[in-house]
């Protein structure tokens, strides 16, 4: 059985990450002959000398003749082992809003660092990011190894850089890789020049790794979709709850409660298309019918009974803004939080953080209208109309994260990671 | 391993979880089906993930006159199985009414298609419409969004994308505008045939090989009809051969593959070994500029 991985990859702009996917899909075979000439074609009309495997991936007419990347874009592949779901996320432009976009459901990341610059400012953003994101998986690809003529010291003064970053903010598995994206080494196969290095290649590592423990299988967490009521063909009556499981493992005969009612029952049956299910986990999207008619709707969260989320109006959260306008104190949006959507209004700015060296940088002494401005990234109060209910997102990321709304375009404005209550 | 799905699995419930979120979030959903493979996957997975009700909303065809029967055949019955009913949007109608420009007879009326469906959705107030497009199929498709905003024209604003972070999907908009939704983002050309052999879907029959007049254009093999027909001028002539439909459009521009599958299990094995991409291989439409794609969705199509 494949399982699925979905992975990010994070650079700046010249570091090579462009080539690396375009190794990547063509050394596993994803790119066809028709789209090699049609590259081919398009490397020669703009009077380049070698074919540039960046334009395999530059999707759009703008980003084509401007040689930059625009948006997050999306790929798959597969090898015999596993099948991956990749985002490129482009490093230099709207660097929070596409990071946070490409890596919110990644289970790992993949870090380029230009071999011949070392750790960069760029990179401190990435794996601050990658942290403050809970991504569980970071693998740091120092790439252009061939430049510094495959020297290990180069390799491992880079590794050290990097450790000192790592210490200071919060990732449970980071590795590191030297690789060559432009000539293939340490790519999808092992490469000669590096006798030094004992790791996998980066395809052989990402295919290894262990993605059951990053699900949280303990907390049973059913954010409610949609109420379905309906006859059954035989005539008799239907009334289930269908969702995507959050978390834990759901089965029938447990004792639950509907939040934020609070109103107990037990799960009768967990139903599907192709039949009932004993039990249901992260990520089956199923149709769950209760012992007891409750009044049950979307936004509603079945937990068990014993182990329930936090509900409540004031959260802290640490917010991730990406609209042009500034976020300021006082203001109102939609907030979507799981499958509920409420008003809140945001409180006071408590500080911004500088993801190039996470410091907080604390607003100035009584100025409570400080704002936060277009990609950046600050902790603050909300005040909801609504109970929410929700975990803190280090315990789960899909019932810990919420987006910000804009209540007159309905643009999507901000996301933001809830904080444990206490802290 | 236990607690683990198959990548198969995963991509089924993602697409689920998207289709019922479509639902909660809009009032007049409905779904682009036009009879292929891609859309009849879709259509699976929305009967899926509406069960145990019956599909409430309708199926949405802009049929350019120049499909072929076989798909049309399968449409309709596909469509009496669901009792879901079926919204055609007419590109020969429109054509007929002064509406839109006949691009002239042979001619891909791929872009005609554009308008049609804009007038539909203003007609009957759709406010989403699931479409099967998936991001490996074209580079301008690899940075839609599974929920992509459009203006009252169906016009897609690459640079005005909406942020999609986690799988909070924001659905909302303003009067006058929809949201394409696509379900099947994340699937592969392989997913979406291994998934045909999982659930043993039933596909239009062309999609197996079998026996076609047909001529070559272009380096491509098209189907001989009424509708494109060979120009012994320029040494078209035409053959039977064993082909079948790796992708199944309008018939001008659409094209055949040679092949021998007479199976699921061996189409699937023919498309892993294949050098040459979906779209390459079978669509006259995508031939003309590395932008085509791009350039179409600006104007409002799928």
């Amino acid at each position: 059985m494949e399982e699925l991985l979905r992975f990010a990859t994070a650079g700046s702009i010249d570091d090579g990450k462009s080539t690396l996917i375009g190794r990547l899909l063509h050394d596993t075979g994803q790119t066809y002959e028709d789209q090699a000439e049609a590259v081919e074609r398009a490397s020669r009309a703009r009077g380049d000398a070698d074919v540039d495997l960046a334009l395999f991936t530059d999707g759009l007419r703008d980003e084509r003749e401007q040689g930059i990347t625009i948006d997050v874009a999306y790929r798959s592949f597969a090898t015999a082992k596993r099948r991956f779901i990749l985002a490129d996320t482009p490093g230099h432009v709207q660097h929070t809003r596409n990071m946070v976009t490409g890596i919110s459901t990644a289970d790992a990341v993949v870090v380029l660092v230009d071999a011949t610059h070392g750790v960069v400012d760029q990179t401190r953003r990435h794996l601050a990011l990658a942290s403050l994101l809970r991504v569980p998986h970071l693998v740091i690809c120092v790439n252009k190894m061939d430049l510094v003529g495959w020297d290990a010291r180069v390799f491992d003064a880079i590794r050290d850089d990097a450790e000192d970053v790592s210490a200071r903010v919060d990732i449970a598995d980071l590795s590191y890789i030297p690789v060559s994206a432009l000539h293939g080494d340490n790519v999808v196969a092992r490469s000669a020049h590096s006798p030094w290095y004992e790791g996998p290649p980066l395809i052989a590592h990402l295919e290894q790794l262990h993605l059951a423990s990053d699900r949280n299988l303990v907390d049973v967490r059913f954010p409610v979709q949609r109420a379905v009521r309906t006859r059954l063909p035989g005539g008799e009556g239907f009334r289930g709850y269908a969702g995507q499981v959050a978390g834990g493992v759901l089965r029938v005969g447990d004792e639950v409660v509907v939040l934020p009612s609070g109103y107990g029952a037990t799960v009768a049956s967990i139903e599907t298309f192709d039949g009932p299910l004993e039990e249901a986990f992260p990520p089956m999207a199923v149709t769950i019918t209760l012992s007891e008619d409750l009044d049950v709707g979307r936004g509603d969260m079945i937990c068990r009974t014993a182990n329930r989320p936090v509900t409540g109006q004031d959260i802290q959260a640490m917010v991730f803004w990406m609209a042009q306008e500034p976020l300021r104190p006082g203001a109102r949006f939609l907030c979507q939080h799981t499958t509920k959507t409420t008003r809140v209004m945001a409180g006071d700015l408590l500080y911004r953080l500088d993801v190039a060296n996470l410091h907080r940088r604390q607003p100035e002494a009584g100025d409570s209208g400080a704002v936060l401005g277009e990609n950046e990234i600050g902790r603050l109060s909300l005040r909801s109309a609504e109970p929410l209910t929700y975990d803190p997102y280090r315990r789960n990321r899909a019932t810990g994260s919420f987006i910000l709304i804009d209540p007159g375009t309905f643009d999507t404005v901000g996301a933001g990671t809830i904080l444990d209550p206490e802290r | 391993m236990p607690y683990r799905l198959s990548h198969l699995a995963a991509l089924e419930a993602e697409a689920i979880s998207i289709v019922r979120e479509t639902v909660a979030q809009c009032e007049r959903p409905a779904l682009l089906f036009s009879g292929g493979k891609d859309s009849a996957v879709l259509l699976h997975v929305a009967v899926k993930a509406i069960w145990p009700q019956r599909l409430f909303f309708p199926l949405v065809h802009v049929d350019t006159g120049h499909n072929f029967p076989e798909a049309i055949a399968f449409r309709d019955r596909r469509v009496a199985e669901c009792e879901a009913e079926l919204v055609v949007g007419s590109v020969p109608d429109a054509i007929a009414a002064g509406r839109v420009a006949d691009p002239g007879p042979g001619v891909s009326r791929n872009r005609a298609q554009t308008p049609v469906l804009v007038d539909l959705i203003a007609e009957r107030g759709f406010d989403a419409l699931f479409g099967g497009a998936r991001r490996d199929e074209e580079k301008a498709r690899a940075k839609e969004r599974v929920f992509s905003l459009r203006d009252s024209f169906g016009q897609w604003d690459p640079r005005r994308q909406r942020p999609e972070v986690w799988n909070l999907y924001n659905a909302r908009h303003n009067p006058g505008e929809h949201v394409r939704v696509f379900p099947l983002s994340n699937w592969t050309e392989l997913d979406v045939w291994h998934y045909v052999a999982a659930e043993r879907l039933e596909l239009p029959s062309i999609y197996l090989a079998h026996e076609r007049e047909v001529f070559r254009r272009a380096g491509l093999l098209m189907a001989a009809s009424d509708i494109v027909t060979p120009d012994p001028a320029v040494g078209e002539e035409v053959f039977t051969a064993s082909v079948r439909f790796r992708t199944v459009g309008d018939m001008t521009c659409t094209a055949a593959v040679a092949s021998q599958a007479a199976t699921v299990e061996q189409v699937i094995a023919e498309i892993a070994r294949s050098r040459v991409s979906e779209r390459g291989e079978t669509r006259v439409d995508d031939r003309f500029s590395e932008s085509a794609m791009e350039l179409r969705k600006r104007e409002g199509y799928f």
